[in-house]
């Protein structure tokens, strides 16, 4: 257990000295939200109507845009083959990278999201629904992304082809935290969403680190 | 008394016949030098007693049990040096040596190494130095101090002496030494003379596809 916070640890320490990663990925999640009130007008009811599907969308691209960095680094400068050669499990050593990935990029997000939803007109029933889909939907983005980064280990224009693989397998994600979103705006219940949420969640901590670490093992063949 | 043995390997890379039929055997407070030409699979053999490559056929053994099948424990007692140093520009030499000398030992044992390592490699002038900093030889050491900070019976090293000035090939000599005296073994590669005593040096070329397998033999056992 030491030894998996040592290495949460060492990729927070690493991201807070590059610095400049984590404060893009907030930054053009704010950005991307920002341009559409000038693209579809700024007519209140419009903008609220779209408010949690634009939010939703502008995360996960965001998440997205970070995933390319999370074992690119390591595999170039060899760190990933001491990695797999230490004598933990690799499927722990890739979930510490994923949990030091999120701590990074979900969690940022998750915080600056009720600042977006103001500025989009959002009804404010739905600010604490926002941060709980965000809070189980953007952990499961990181560990799917996994799957997608340590496939992508090696060929060029990884991320390019990281969006393609993994775009797709968000799509319950986004499908379902809108709808909690929705729901809790429109005063129905929400406890169907929260369990489908939290059941993707297990799923991908269940299945993910497995399915990344042997596309890692693979990679540093 | 352990033995490191494999067996009739093959190694195939990009649908390419590197090498195959190849055997060793190291024992105990021995040391395998690997020469041949570039490309014969020197990187490759290396790679694959380490586990990071599986051998199209063929086995490797500890003793008696095979290598493959129980992964877990083979890494734990195998330092790899490859082509890449793994040092972090933004972290510290201090920072970056004591992050893998705790992912192999507890914490008390890495800070007690940690000083050695620093001391054999004479680099403890740039422990506060970020990796960005230093040069490809302060790199390498860096690199070479990780398998002092942390105990490992089997090393494997693959050019280990690139970058390295005079003076640093000759305190690794004198590590390779002292870990084989304590009953460490040693699997090195190398295209400089290292001046290593009681070296079982095997010629990776001889098993190559291209020069036939049949003329495979271990060219010399012992100075």
């Amino acid at each position: 257990m030491g030894r998996f916070f040592s290495i949460v640890h060492r990729d927070l320490r690493l991201a807070l000295r590059q610095g400049s990663d984590s404060v893009m990925v907030v930054m053009f999640f704010i950005l991307t939200v920002v341009l559409f009130p000038f693209g579809i007008g700024p007519e209140g009811n419009i903008l609220a109507r779209v408010a949690s599907g634009v939010i939703f969308v502008a995360a996960l691209l965001a998440s997205m845009l970070s995933l390319e960095r999370l074992f690119q680094t390591d595999y170039e400068d060899g760190s990933l083959e001491l990695l797999s050669l230490s004598p933990m499990p690799l499927e722990v050593i890739v979930l510490a990278k994923i949990t030091a990935h999120w701590l990074t990029t979900g969690l940022p997000l998750m915080i600056a999201s009720p600042i977006l939803a103001i500025l989009m007109n959002m009804g404010s029933d739905g600010f604490t629904m926002l941060m709980v889909a965000l809070l189980l939907g953007t952990p499961a983005l990181s560990l799917i992304g996994a799957i997608g980064a340590a496939l992508v280990l090696g060929s060029r224009r990884g991320g390019v082809l990281i969006s393609l693989l993994v775009l797709p397998l968000f799509v319950p994600i986004l499908i379902f935290g809108v709808g909690l979103v929705e729901a809790a705006i429109g005063g129905f219940a929400v406890k169907s969403q929260i369990l489908i949420l939290s059941g993707i969640l297990f799923a991908s901590l269940a299945f993910c680190p497995f399915a990344a670490a042997a596309a890692v093992r693979q990679s540093v063949e | 008394m352990a033995i490191f043995s494999g067996q009739d390997l093959v190694c195939i890379r990009g649908e390419r016949l590197v090498f195959s039929g190849l055997t060793f055997s190291l024992e105990s407070k021995g040391c395998l030098t690997l020469i041949g030409h570039n490309g014969a699979g020197k990187s490759s053999l290396l790679r694959m007693m380490a586990g990071l490559l599986s051998p199209a056929a063929g086995g490797m053994f500890w003793d008696d049990t095979s290598v493959l099948e129980e992964r877990d424990e083979h890494r734990e007692r195998l330092h790899y040096v490859g082509h890449h140093d793994a040092i972090k520009p933004v972290l510290t030499v201090e920072e970056n040596l004591k992050f893998w000398a705790g992912l192999r030992s507890d914490p008390a044992e890495a800070e007690a190494n940690f000083i050695e390592a620093l001391d054999v490699f004479d680099i403890a002038h740039l422990f506060d130095v970020p990796g960005r900093f230093l040069s490809a030889g302060q790199k390498r050491r860096a690199n070479l101090a990780r398998i002092i900070a942390s105990k490992s019976p089997l090393w494997l090293l693959d050019e280990p002496t690139t970058a390295l000035d005079k003076d640093s090939i000759k305190k690794l000599e004198g590590l390779i030494e002292a870990h084989r005296e304590k009953g460490g073994m040693v699997v090195l590669s190398t295209h400089s003379d290292m001046n290593i005593a009681h070296q079982q040096i095997l010629n990776v070329g001889d098993f190559s596809a291209a020069r036939g397998a049949e003329s495979a033999s271990l060219l010399a056992e012992g100075i």
